[in-house]
C-alpha cells in the first residue's frame, strides 16, 4: 500500500497538535482581557497543557518541547527567565515519574494530582521568584492565582479530551 | 517477525530510556543555566526578551482586538444604560469645572506674569507616542504591559508611560516594533515621587500587589490619606509633575498609594519622549514628528 504524502503530513500536523495547542495557551495567557484584577490572577494555562499532555500523551509532548514552551512563557510574562522553563520541566519530570499512579485513574484522581503537583509548582515558582528578587515576595496573589488554575483545569482538560478523541485518536 | 521486532525493543527501550533521562537532565541544567546567565548578564536576556517579543507582535497584535473592540461595545451599552444619570452627574460636574477653569485662568495668567518677572526657564515640551497595549503579562510575579511600538517609532528605554489618568510604568525592553512597560505596581519599579501638598520627597516602590507603597520618606515629613503623589523628576527621565496616586492608607506596615490609574482599564499607552534620555539631538520637536526624523538619519 502507497501512503501518500499528504496522508502523512496529515499525521504530522495531527501529531504537532498538542504541542502548539500549548503554544497557543502560552499566547492567549498574556491576552490584555481589561477584567478588573483579572491580570494578577490569571490561571496559568500552559502549566495545565503540560500537565495534561504528560499524563496522557507524553510522547507528543517530549521535553524539549516543553523547555521551549516555559522558556516562551517567562520570555513572554516578563518573569525571570528560566524560571518557569524549570518548573514546567520539573511538572513534566514529576508525571512522568508517577505515570503509573496516574494513567487510566479517573478524572477526579487526576484532577487532584494536578491540584498536587501545582501547588509544588507554584511554591517553587514564588520561591525562585524571592530568592531571584532578594525579597520575600507576597504570597497573597499567588494563592488565587494557584486556586484559579486548578478551578479552570477541568474546563481546559474536557477540551483536551475531546480534542484527543477526535483528532488525535487513531494515530 | 513480531518476535524479531520484539526483541528489538526490548533492548532499545533502555537505551532509549537512558537517553531520554540524559536529555531531560541537561534540560533542566540548561533552564538553570539561563536563570543564572540572566542573573549575571541582564542585557543579553533583555534583548532576546525584546527579539522574541518583536517576533510574535504580529499575532498579539491581531488577537488583542476583539477584545478591545469587545470591550468598547460593553462600555457603549453600559453608557447608554445610564444616560441619564451620567447626565445629572455631568451637568453638576460641568457647574463645578467651570468654577475651577475660572480659577486656573486667572492661575495661568499670573504664572505666566511672574515667570516673566523672574526669566523662567520653562521644562522642554514633550512628545508623544501613542500605542496599543497588546499583552498583559499577568501572574502573581510579573507586573508588565507590551505595547505595539518601538525603537523604530522612537520609544527608548526609561521613557515614561501615561494615560490621560496618570502614570502607567517605565519602558524596560525595546525592540523593534515592541515595548515591554515595567508597570508602577512591579516588584521592580522603584518611581522617585513627591507629595504634592508637603513637597517632601520618596520613592515608590512596587510590591507586586495593587497598591504600591512609599519608602525612603524623608523623615519628619507629614504624609495623610489622601495626599496626591506626583513624579518628582530626581535623578532620571521622568519629567517632573506626572499624575501618579493618592496616598490610600497609612499604618505601621507603610504608606500605600491608590495609583490614578486602573491597570484593567489600559487599552492605549502614550510614552512620552522629553529628550531626557540618551542622545538628544535637537530640541524636541511636536508630536510624534520626532519618531519620523530619527528614522530618516538613521537610514
Amino acid at each position: 500500500m502507497k501512503i501518500s504524502i499528504w496522508y502523512r503530513l496529515d499525521i504530522l500536523t495531527r501529531l504537532l497538535t498538542p504541542f502548539l495547542l500549548t503554544l497557543a495557551l502560552v499566547i492567549l495567557n498574556i491576552v490584555p482581557l481589561q477584567i478588573p484584577g483579572f491580570s494578577t490572577v490569571v490561571p496559568l494555562l500552559p502549566l495545565m497543557a503540560v500537565y495534561h499532555w504528560a499524563v496522557y500523551r507524553s510522547e507528543l509532548l517530549p521535553a524539549y518541547g516543553v523547555f521551549i514552551i516555559g522558556l516562551l512563557h517567562d520570555i513572554f510574562s516578563g518573569s525571570p527567565i528560566g524560571i518557569n522553563t524549570l518548573v514546567f520541566l520539573l511538572v513534566y519530570g514529576v508525571v512522568l515519574w508517577q505515570h503509573r499512579f496516574l494513567f487510566g485513574k479517573s478524572f477526579v484522581i487526576i484532577w487532584l494530582g494536578f491540584a498536587i503537583v501545582s501547588a509544588g509548582a507554584f511554591v517553587l515558582t514564588w520561591a525562585l521568584n524571592s530568592l531571584w528578587n532578594y525579597s520575600v515576595l507576597e504570597p497573597r496573589g499567588i494563592v488565587y492565582q494557584y486556586l484559579l488554575t486548578v478551578g479552570v483545569f477541568p474546563a481546559l482538560a474536557w477540551v483536551f479530551m475531546r480534542w484527543q478523541q477526535f483528532i488525535i485518536r487513531q494515530l | 517477525m513480531k518476535d524479531h521486532s520484539h526483541s528489538i525493543s526490548r533492548i532499545a527501550a533502555p537505551i532509549r530510556n537512558v537517553t531520554q533521562r540524559f536529555a531531560f537532565m541537561v534540560l533542566l541544567l540548561a533552564a538553570v543555566a539561563l536563570m543564572m546567565f540572566g542573573k549575571v548578564d541582564g542585557a543579553l536576556m533583555e534583548r532576546l526578551r525584546a527579539n522574541v517579543t518583536d517576533a510574535v507582535t504580529p499575532i498579539l497584535n491581531v488577537i488583542s482586538k476583539p477584545v478591545v473592540s469587545f470591550n468598547n461595545i460593553r462600555r457603549e451599552v453600559q453608557g447608554l444604560l445610564a444616560v441619564r444619570e451620567e447626565n445629572h452627574r455631568l451637568i453638576e460636574e460641568k457647574a463645578r469645572l467651570l468654577q475651577w477653569q475660572a480659577a486656573a485662568r486667572k492661575l495661568d495668567a499670573e504664572n505666566k506674569s511672574l515667570r516673566g518677572l523672574l526669566n523662567f526657564v520653562s521644562d522642554p515640551q514633550a512628545s508623544f507616542i501613542t500605542a496599543r497595549v497588546i499583552a498583559d503579562t499577568g501572574g502573581a510575579f510579573a507586573n508588565s504591559a507590551v505595547i505595539n511600538a518601538g525603537e523604530r517609532v522612537g520609544v527608548r528605554k526609561g521613557q515614561a508611560a501615561i494615560t490621560g489618568d496618570g502614570l502607567v510604568g517605565r519602558v524596560t525592553d525595546v525592540g523593534e516594533r515592541s515595548a515591554r512597560v515595567l508597570l508602577i505596581s512591579d516588584l521592580n519599579s522603584r518611581i522617585p515621587v513627591v507629595i504634592q501638598s508637603s513637597h517632601a520627597r520618596a520613592i515608590l516602590a512596587g510590591d507586586n500587589s495593587r497598591r504600591p507603597r512609599l519608602i525612603h520618606l524623608a523623615p519628619g515629613a507629614l504624609v495623610s490619606q489622601g495626599d496626591r503623589i506626583v513624579t518628582s523628576g530626581h535623578g532620571g527621565a521622568f519629567p517632573p509633575g506626572l499624575p501618579v496616586g493618592v496616598v490610600a492608607s497609612v499604618d505601621d506596615k507603610g504608606i500605600s498609594i491608590e495609583p490614578f490609574v486602573d491597570r484593567s482599564r489600559i487599552t492605549y499607552l502614550r510614552i512620552l519622549d522629553y529628550g531626557l534620555t540618551g542622545i538628544v539631538e535637537a530640541p524636541p520637536i511636536e508630536g510624534a514628528a520626532i519618531a519620523m526624523r530619527g528614522k530618516k538619519i538613521r537610514k
